[in-house]
């Protein structure tokens, strides 16, 4: 048995609204498969489940409220448990982090109010011994604490993001969706400013041969088949990722944990402000077509408001591309817990030196910003390196 | 309805509605025909594309992207269009 939370659907959220149940009391439900529709300051989130079970009763209907990240939601009795025992049996599959937590005891719908913080609370949550002392120092509901950890573990890191985070995170009644939009933007970035130590790094590439080799291509294919030049720039990204798999993943428990997947967030400006960076799934496995074809259902789907929980947790590393608007370079905030960040300016055409002769061709300013306290600048010089040489040979992206 | 059949009045009106499906908070009578819809709207490559996929559904005329540059305005584009459905 396990409760399915309000999930955390990215390091911005502190609170959700339960829009519709995707599933019904008895229905059977796969891992993948979407539980229900959480409304978070940046879009209607298909949230998607973390075990196989059966959807046993919701806590919370849908409602025109905000409830705080770690809100029971439902309960889901997970394949395997006998339902009688269930209760009392500790969940001994390993649970996302961001969308189940154990099922305490007594389930109750209402923990936005404050508890005493004792030890009892505490001997129930999965939490490092750091992080229970902290909070007991602080004095912070548990409540409100979302592990991230291993197995959900709470770490320390999500004890001092609960304490970084306003004291109130349930928004007041009519605050507009883009102040909300505004307002996670600032606490995540502030985050970042604040616990990550920032390196910039920036790198001119020779676009001439990639967008030769695009223009050949796309002269031949009608317009719902052409490729823009942004994909190849995350096509190469990605590729390079693998040489340098050091700037891929997150920082945890003081650490950096490389991941194996790529799954590269692509920053999508929003159409009245704002913006989301949502995941491309394993980019560095796609053939160009098949990135374009993501890239433009994710653009439309982050601009209508539809994105799936998957896509806004498991970026391992962002992307933006703002030379669209005519900027030359773009040095980026990393969005926590990521390692890095990477900036495409705009493509513009400058002198450049080929064989010793200066020649127009068209030029990006490629960047990086990488987390200090997980690489050096020798690391993402590495990188920006890489995917100059993959763009240098563009056919085989 | 083709380019073809269509007045002047009809196809600016279709090409508006290909672009508001695009930028879907535009303002028809605040389009200036003479600037680029790129820098009015702020469409990026991607929009771009999509305008241009647009345009493709609304007409059934490809658009190559050496012809981008022509249709990056409303009087462009409808002057594009128009020449286009021409027959011969």
């Amino acid at each position: 048995m396990v409760q399915f939370v309000m999930p955390k659907l990215g390091a911005d959220m502190t609170q959700g609204k339960l829009v519709e149940w995707c599933k019904k009391p008895g229905q059977l439900i796969k891992r993948g498969e979407i539980i229900a529709v959480i409304e978070t300051d940046k879009a209607n989130v298909d949230t998607e489940s973390f075990v196989d079970g059966v959807f046993e009763q919701a806590l919370v209907e849908p409602q025109d409220e905000w409830l705080p990240v770690g809100t029971p939601l439902a309960v889901i009795h997970v394949e395997g448990e006998a339902p009688s025992k269930a209760a009392a049996a500790p969940p001994s599959v390993a649970l996302a982090p961001a969308a189940l937590a154990p099922a305490p005891p007594a389930p109750k719908a209402a923990p936005a109010k404050p508890a005493a913080v004792t030890e009892e609370a505490m001997a129930r949550l999965r939490i490092s011994p750091a992080a229970r002392k902290r909070v007991l120092d602080l004095g912070i509901d548990p409540a409100r604490l979302v592990g991230t950890g291993p197995g959900g573990r709470i770490t320390l890191e999500d004890v001092e993001r609960v304490a970084a985070a306003p004291a109130a995170p349930v928004a007041a009644a009519g605050a507009d969706k883009a102040q909300r939009m505004r307002d996670a933007i600032a606490a995540t970035m502030a985050l970042s400013k604040r616990e990550i130590p920032h390196y910039y790094l920036s790198a001119t590439i020779s676009l001439a041969k990639a967008l030769a080799w695009l223009e050949i291509r796309n002269a031949g294919r009608a317009v719902t088949e052409r490729l823009l030049p942004g994909v190849l720039l995350l096509k190469a990204s990605a590729l390079a990722l693998r040489n340098v798999p050091e700037l891929n993943g997150f920082w945890r428990n003081g650490r950096a944990e490389q991941s194996r997947a790529i799954h590269i967030g692509v920053a999508i400006s929003l159409r009245g402000g704002g913006l989301v960076a949502p995941a491309v799934h394993d980019a560095d496995q796609c053939d160009l077509d098949e990135l374009m074809r993501r890239l433009q259902d994710l653009t439309k789907r982050a601009r209508a408001g539809s994105l799936k929980s998957s896509e806004m947790t498991d970026p391992t590393i962002t992307v933006t591309s703002l030379g669209e608007r005519g900027v030359d370079a773009a040095f980026g905030i990393i969005y926590p817990p990521q390692l890095a960040l990477v900036g495409f300016g705009k493509i513009v055409e400058r002198p450049w030196v080929v064989d010793g002769r200066v020649v127009a061709q068209p030029l990006v300013s490629a960047t990086l910003s990488g987390d200090h306290r997980a690489t050096d600048g020798h690391r993402g010089a590495l990188l920006l390196d890489a995917i100059d040489r993959l763009l240098q040979e563009p056919e085989k992206l | 309805m083709t380019a073809e059949t269509m007045t002047a009045v009809d196809l600016r009106a279709a090409v508006l509605d290909v672009l508001s499906e695009v930028a879907p908070e535009l303002e028809r009578d605040k389009i200036d025909p003479r600037v680029d819809l790129r820098n009015q709207l702020d469409l990026d490559s991607m929009d771009f594309l999509n305008f241009v996929l647009g345009l493709h559904k609304a007409f059934g005329v490809d658009i190559p992207e050496t012809d981008y540059r022509k249709i990056g305005t409303l009087d462009g584009c409808t002057a594009y269009l128009a020449a286009k459905a021409k027959p011969g």
